[in-house]
């Protein structure tokens, strides 16, 4: 062509040429379906305190409860739904995580149980897994270290 | 010296292969979009009675043939070679699918450019006297291609506005030196072009400078002027990828804004179908040309097509080494008559 962009000129016009995504719409929806999916959460844990269980007991139900609803939701094929509509409002909670690994898990079960399911299960929540759990190794070295 | 040759990248075809059939096979959403009645047929679910989506885009390539024999009366015994790709790894739908073909085959990979690669590849072998028939075909299914290059189809994420839908469908033409057009005259083979885009949810834009290239260059080796055009249709660069192309061909003193369209375009409705940016996938421009040029070209409401299919060649790799994206376009000429 005649008219030679350099890369860094076409980016910048192709940037100029890109829809933006509406970013005031999707984050008004993510407050609120991931402010509902807490909510769910709260009531849970309040009609199960208020059942005696103790507060350990309670929070570890909770999030399996919530665990166990995002994976059949997923299962249901309404969770890709929910997560198109509400983005980081359904992916932040628990039952998001719950999504990431089960719905892999879906995908593969073509490729088998073992190099299917089972290795590609965590494909996308496995770096999360990797870098909170090493986020948590530093941080209970730190406070330690900081205790002395 | 090539006798045949028309410039710096075009062929002259001296016995021009006719297009003597199509065949289309799209998938549910496509099947309720603005093309819908030009397909010859639409399945119902994405999976199509089979157990894997690779096998279902296997499956669409198999009727696909098919129906292309069958529409021109021919048997797979008078088909000299068969030139197909898609997107899979390897480009299993292609291979799976014709592998009980009993027909010499050529695998292509020109990702979504196939169509117009594959078209442009069997032109010649007739042309050259290699060949009496050839089928040229190419498919894409949203499903495999989500599953290969993106993420799980259940998980709940949400895509940009910039992102192209992978069409589910396959498409196909059988080449002839017998037959009454449409002809295709001219072929002008791209070059691998990259403007250093990276983003792989924003293909059109990568892809609309190889398309502006391999416009002009056409334009310039044959000497036709944008105006013997009734139709300039490029492969799937979506929305956003066309008005580039469109400003690009602007600044270079070619202005086809009143004839140019995109298959990514037209095989979607945007504002109903959810479609973001539009249509892509080797079958978007496949099933676009197997349905809607060609029958436009037979009832005669177009004459003249140019058709430029494009291709962006990454991988999942590529991306995430970070590498930007090489784009390619292929371009044919269609003619009603000679």
């Amino acid at each position: 062509m005649q008219k030679a962009f350099t890369k860094e000129e076409y980016n910048k016009y192709v940037e100029t040429k890109s829809p933006k995504s509406k970013i005031l719409r999707n984050i008004i929806r993510a407050f609120v379906v991931g402010g509902l999916i807490c909510v769910i959460g709260q009531l849970i844990s309040n009609l199960l305190a208020a059942r005696g269980f103790s507060k350990e007991f309670t929070s570890s139900l909770t999030s399996l409860i919530l665990i166990f609803v995002g994976a059949l939701f997923t299962g249901l094929n309404v969770y890709d739904e929910l997560g198109r509509y509400a983005g980081a409002g359904s992916i932040v909670p628990i039952t998001g995580f719950a999504n990431s690994i089960v719905s892999p898990a879906m995908e593969f079960k073509s490729e088998g149980y073992v190099t299917g399911v089972g290795a590609k299960m965590f494909v996308i929540a496995g770096p999360v897994i990797v870098y909170g759990t090493s986020a948590s190794v530093i941080a209970g070295i730190l406070y330690y270290l900081l205790r002395f | 010296m090539a006798t045949k040759s028309n410039g710096k990248q075009t062929v002259k075809l001296q016995n021009p292969p006719s297009i003597v059939s199509t065949a289309s096979i799209v998938g549910p959403k496509e099947g309720q979009g603005p093309l819908r009645l030009y397909f010859d047929n639409i399945i119902d679910d994405e999976m199509w009675g089979e157990k894997s989506w690779e096998r279902a885009e296997s499956k669409l390539m198999r009727e696909t043939f098919a129906k292309i024999l069958d529409k021109a009366g021919k048997t797979s015994g008078d088909i000299n070679y068969i030139i197909a790709g898609d997107l899979l790894n390897q480009c299993i739908a292609a291979t799976f699918g014709l592998r009980e073909s009993g027909i010499p085959f050529f695998g292509v990979y020109g990702a979504c450019s196939t169509m117009a690669e594959s078209a442009s590849l069997g032109a010649m072998l007739i042309d050259g006297g290699f060949a009496d028939n050839v089928v040229c075909m190419t498919s894409s299914h949203f499903c495999s291609a989500e599953k290969q290059f993106r993420f799980p189809l259940e998980l709940g994420s949400q895509r940009t506005s910039t992102a192209q839908w992978t069409v589910t469908g396959s498409g196909g033409v059988l080449l002839s030196n017998q037959g009454t057009g449409p002809y295709i005259t001219y072929v002008t083979t791209g070059k691998i072009i990259d403007f250093g885009i990276k983003d792989a949810n924003n293909m059109g834009a990568a892809m609309a400078p190889a398309a502006a290239d391999t416009i002009l260059t056409h334009f310039k080796d044959t000497g036709i002027a944008p105006q013997s055009y009734d139709l300039i249709v490029t492969g799937d660069l979506g929305y956003v990828g066309k008005s580039i192309c469109e400003e690009l061909l602007k600044e270079n003193g070619y202005d086809i804004k009143d004839r140019y369209n995109d298959c990514g375009v037209m095989i979607f409705d945007r504002e109903k179908q959810d479609a973001h940016a539009g249509g892509s996938g080797c079958g978007c421009s496949a099933a676009t040309l197997a349905g809607f040029i060609y029958q436009e070209l037979q009832k005669g409401c177009l004459n003249n097509v140019l058709f430029v299919a494009t291709g962006a060649l990454l991988s999942t790799t590529s991306s995430q080494q970070g590498e930007s994206i090489p784009c390619i376009a292929h371009a044919i000429t269609i003619q009603r008559s000679l």
